[in-house]
């Protein structure tokens, strides 16, 4: 049993059109070296998953600037103002969820589900005016679909070799309930250890959601500590 | 005051409704403020939407850890007791009704309690991130702002024009110059900054205020 393989091998699998979810909460938890590959090899109409873009000219907003996204699923652009201007420029689309909202969809999608009721934004004309609502035990809630991906691309701190993730600290995020959401679930780990070697207690995410593990070589320079983040 | 003191006047305050044991969330702003002001033996959790629960201050220079940070992307400390969840539960906390006391900033503020603070249509409009949640299922949410935006205009008015985050939310706001309880016949003045009368409250607020019997309070 071995899922590690090549960067190469893994984002084969990756296909124009497709939707992707990318793990990560700003930089913690987010794959860049996978991002990197994909901007290689120029895989375009991509719809792509991620609580938000990343910084300017940082890993999803890379993909965004090089035109290789045509919709964006995500919770806010706040820290990136390239890509706000292009979604104001009409250049790329964007959906906007509230936050945990994006990760319940997600997290039906992965349990099998189709969708979930909630009353988050019912009572703003924002929210409840644009989104299918029903009446459900004597209250009018929002529907919202379960969202499935054809490819998940995570980072976790360590794998073995059958896929079984460990994460650290906070860049957990959104990466446990995209591995479980996706047709083909690929993680770039900073560490590969042998079958046996991860403590079951310890594991965040089971070896059964996992397809391919690609081992990095280094940590992409977005991973070194952010100047302007620092107090 | 200027920028600086108006700024620790609110957060100073806003520390007073942070109690032992309580779990907190701190928006942008303002509220990053607040924690300073509480005396270190009081044992309180702060969550961070990105999964924390139990975040410290920011991290000092050469210590920062590239897997900690909080939600607004600073790398942050830990205290002990805190753990790490995944996005699904950290909002669980938030939507579950773990969240003791929220301080989320404003744009307007009704004196019904109606909240925006994520929206300026054709100007700003980055997302909604997780301020609706926060907004509409914290146990307790105190608005903390200035009085008054950078033209002077009132943000505490009858009715909020711009897209709400969350209808009849906040619990409490708190500037500069008062303490106000948003409440069903209308905004109670709870209490005046010292050295600022009544008269100024009212003239820099835009909907009614009333007094408690007793009369407003000084902070």
């Amino acid at each position: 049993m071995n899922k590690v393989c090549s960067l190469e091998e893994a984002l084969s699998r990756v296909n124009p059109g497709d939707t992707v979810m990318v793990g990560g909460f700003g930089v913690p938890g987010t794959p860049f070296t996978l991002l990197d590959g994909l901007l290689k090899g120029g895989v375009n109409e991509l719809t792509v998953v991620k609580n938000e873009a990343n910084e300017d000219h940082m890993g999803i907003s890379k993909l965004v600037e090089a035109g290789l996204v045509r919709k964006m699923i995500t919770t806010h652009l706040g820290l990136n103002k390239t890509v706000i201007g292009m979604m104001n420029r009409g250049e790329v689309e964007v959906e906007f969820y509230p936050q945990g909202i994006l990760a319940e969809k997600i997290r039906a999608g992965g349990a099998g589900l189709f969708g979930l009721l909630t009353d988050i934004g019912m009572d703003t004309e924002l929210l409840s005016s644009t989104k299918q609502t029903m009446w459900f035990e004597g209250r009018e809630l929002i529907v919202e679909s379960a969202l499935k991906g054809d490819v998940a691309l995570l980072h976790a701190a360590k794998a073995d070799r059958f896929g079984n993730l460990v994460y650290a600290k906070s860049a957990m995020n959104f990466n446990p309930v995209m591995a479980t959401a996706a047709t083909t679930v690929i993680a770039e780990v900073e560490e590969v250890v042998e079958i046996g070697d991860l403590d079951p207690e310890h594991v965040h995410t089971p070896g059964a959601f996992v397809d391919h593990v690609v081992l990095l070589e280094e940590l992409s320079e977005e991973y070194g500590i952010l100047e302007h983040h620092i107090i | 005051m200027s920028t600086t003191s108006y700024k620790d006047k609110i957060a100073a305050r806003a520390a007073q409704e942070i109690s032992e044991g309580k779990v907190v969330n701190f928006g942008i702003g303002i509220p990053t403020l607040i924690a300073k002001f509480l005396p270190p033996e009081v044992q309180f959790f702060v969550h961070a939407e990105n999964g924390v629960l139990g975040m410290g201050g920011r991290c000092r220079r050469g210590e920062e850890d590239r897997n900690l940070i909080d939600a607004g992307g600073a790398y942050v400390e830990l205290v002990p007791g805190a753990s790490f969840a995944d996005s699904s539960v950290s909002f669980a906390m938030i939507r579950g009704g773990r969240l003791d006391v929220a301080f989320l900033g404003a744009l307007e503020v009704s004196g019904k309690g109606d909240l925006a603070n994520w929206i300026i249509p054709g100007k700003y409009a980055p997302g909604i991130g997780g301020a609706m949640e926060v907004a509409q299922k914290a146990r307790r949410l105190v608005v903390v702002t200035n009085h008054n935006d950078r033209a002077d205009n009132p943000k505490i008015v009858e009715e909020c024009t711009l897209p709400l985050t969350g209808k009849s939310c906040v619990d409490l706001i708190i500037t500069e110059i008062a303490v106000m309880q948003p409440t069903r016949r209308g905004l109670l003045l709870l209490e005046i900054a010292e050295g600022v009368e009544l008269e100024e409250v009212r003239q820099r607020t835009g909907t009614e205020l009333l007094l408690p019997p007793e009369g407003p309070g000084r902070f």
